[in-house]
């Protein structure tokens, strides 16, 4: 039996290897749709979930990251006085144009930081150091949008909001789901550049570390119970927020969640279809193993067999290909992910489909003319 | 219903076997009333012209093939009323297969495809090779044991088809025009071999043909027509067989006594 299903299945390379493109295709389908979702989302939150902060004070009403308001500076002082909070630090994101060397703009994000305090710096630095962040112009953007920004190197100059800005580092792999690069400098800087237009209304987040001995969600009760009109989110709150808001309220998020729904259905549909034809393909030895006393069990046996060879196989090769893929969207314009998790989701749902996709054809297997097998 | 010769033993007996089949709202009536008896150690011809119901009858005798009425028995055994699921064990331990079109597994060498049919019985190891090796030795395939289906001559395939068809030992070989796509030679080779395994080895040998060239091996000819068993004819070996034939167990002693001069 066991003989039988891998014979079958590589007796006839060009027609294995055919099936194997089809399951490859499928996968690596299924799988850059789904990295780019998972790519998108986790783009989109993740100043948040790199903040190292617990806890995250927003104006109220402000759903996600990219729409930070300014607040007054006195809640940040409300907040040091609240059981619970070992650190708070005062974070500004905020919209601003950056003017290039040669004169052209661009929108950017400007994230107004502490350097050398832990929360809400950026990561992955990879040229220049987080601390000549405090000069007075330093800012640190990432090499991805090196072209974008008109800078090269670190030193190179530029303008925000009619500021000087000077590059001093450079970090790998931050992306910015909306098309503002982020531009990363101190708190001090950042207010330069964003030019708030009240003088009290100075901060757009208060990142919060809590004291050891105390949950996040009890120093989030203890400052709801102080302070007014912001809205005190975990980490993990905000993130899920801000993912939320951008996948399934605006249409970029819905065209990348239906682009991988699309993906695993036409992915599912290959599979099935690859595995329905090269069982077909051994309709009549099938039809023979029944006619010489073959049980549908021993058939079923030998389709599941094969099914998750061609599974097993398709999904090797697959791997290959979409690390292969997954490698160079690091440096292009949309992040692909593929997560351990991701990994070992899909060689499930590789070995399901065929599995499934075999099941269809042992359907029309077991209801065999049998007038088939007597018939030149 | 018409009597059959002379035997030891009759195994397969067929009374009133009828199939139907439904086309819209006309019924085609591919077998009717066929009354019959099958006798072990004896090569029996069924012929007629194409839709005359020749395979649907070798089917039904088969067990892959569900009678619309009548009653079939197979070595005694009623089988009319056996489950579906039941009908798998009779065609292992009953019944072999020859086909036309040889159905060989073509990823598999001729050892392999003949060991298939006893692992398609539960067995496994070593001695399903050499029991296999066996058999191929027996029909003469000594030095093709390791090749491959498409490396095959048409006789050469059929021989190996014949070795999987004897692999469960079975009394009885169901065989559906198996000269038809050979040349003369290995078709006369094939036939050879079909009667010597009626009357060395006393299986049933029933054997669907058109071809005229075989005509003189069989012990008894059925003619169908249009569903219905016709006429049968007696040939001058059914007497020859019958002395020939002394009764043993079928397939007990077949590796002992085949000597095949090709």
């Amino acid at each position: 039996m066991a003989l039988l299903a891998r014979r079958n299945l590589f007796h006839d390379r060009i027609r294995f290897a055919v099936t194997l493109t089809g399951i490859v295709f499928a996968l690596v389908l299924i799988i850059v749709q789904f990295g780019l979702f998972l790519g998108f989302t986790t783009t989109t939150s993740n100043n948040i979930d790199h903040s190292k902060a617990d806890l995250w004070i927003v104006f109220h009403s402000v759903g996600y990251f990219d729409t930070g308001r300014m607040f007054s500076e006195r809640k940040y002082y409300e907040v040091l006085a609240t059981p619970g909070v070992h650190q708070a630090d005062k974070y500004i994101q905020s919209f601003a144009y950056w003017k290039k060397p040669d004169g052209g703009v661009e929108n950017v994000q400007v994230i107004g930081f502490h350097p050398g305090r832990g929360l809400g710096e950026p990561w992955n630095l990879v040229e220049g150091d987080l601390a000549d962040a405090k000069q007075e112009d330093g800012v640190i953007v990432d090499e991805l949008y090196k072209d974008k920004l008109g800078v090269s190197r670190i030193g190179d100059r530029a303008e925000i909001g009619d500021h000087r800005a000077r590059v001093v580092g450079f970090t790998r792999g931050i992306r910015s789901f909306t098309t503002s690069p982020f531009v990363y400098t101190s708190f001090k800087n950042s207010l330069n550049y964003t030019r708030p237009e009240s003088r009290e209304d100075q901060l757009t987040y208060i990142l919060i570390k809590v004291a050891p001995g105390f949950s996040p969600a009890e120093v989030q009760g203890n400052l709801r119970a102080r302070i007014h009109d912001v809205d005190i989110y975990t980490s993990k709150e905000f993130s899920r927020r801000t993912r939320f808001y951008w996948m399934f309220t605006t249409g970029a998020g819905l065209a990348v969640l239906t682009a991988a729904l699309m993906g695993l259905v036409v992915g599912v549909a290959v599979v099935a279809q690859t595995i329905y034809a090269a069982t077909m393909d051994h309709i009549r030895e099938y039809g023979t193993l029944k006619a010489i006393g073959a049980t549908n069990n021993y058939l079923y046996r030998v389709l599941i067999e094969q099914a998750v060879w061609s599974a097993v196989l398709g999904y090797g090769f697959a791997m290959i290909v979409a690390h292969f893929i997954v490698q160079s969207s690091e440096k292009g314009g949309a992040l692909i992910l593929m997560p351990l998790s991701m990994k070992i989701v899909m060689l499930f749902l590789a070995v399901f489909m065929c599995i499934a996709a075999a099941f269809v054809s042992i359907n029309k297997i077991t209801r065999i003319d049998p007038a088939m097998v007597f018939k030149s | 219903m018409i009597s059959s010769i002379r035997s030891a033993k009759t195994v397969i007996r067929a009374r009133g076997l009828s199939k139907h089949y439904r086309e819209g709202a006309t019924e085609l009536r591919a077998l009717s009333e066929v009354d019959l008896d099958i006798h072990d150690g004896q090569l029996t011809l069924l012929m007629g012209p194409s839709g005359s119901g020749k395979t649907t009858l070798l089917s039904i005798l088969g067990c892959i093939l569900r009678a619309s009425a009548g009653q079939l028995e197979l070595l005694g055994e009623d089988v009319t009323s056996l489950p579906e699921k039941e009908l798998p064990r009779i065609r292992r331990n009953a019944i072999g297969f020859v086909f036309q079109g040889f159905n060989l597994f073509p990823a598999l060498t001729a050892a392999e495809n003949v060991a298939l049919a006893m692992n398609v019985r539960g067995l496994r190891g070593n001695l399903v090779q050499e029991h296999a090796e066996r058999l191929l030795l027996e029909v003469g395939l000594e030095d093709r044991m390791g090749a491959f289906p498409a490396d095959l001559s048409g006789g050469q395939k059929q021989r190996v088809a014949i070795a999987r068809a004897l692999a469960g030992d079975p009394p009885i070989l169901l065989a559906d025009e198996p000269t038809a796509a050979l040349d003369s030679i290995s078709g006369r080779t094939v036939i050879e071999l079909l009667q010597r395994l009626a009357h060395h080895s006393g299986r049933a040998v029933v054997m669907v043909t058109h071809d005229p060239r075989v005509l003189s091996y069989g012990d008894r000819i059925l003619h169908l027509e249009d569903g219905r068993l016709a006429r049968e004819e007696a040939t001058q070996h059914t007497l020859v067989a019958t002395q020939r034939f002394s009764p043993t167990q079928p397939g007990a002693n077949f590796s002992a006594d085949l000597p095949f001069e090709f």
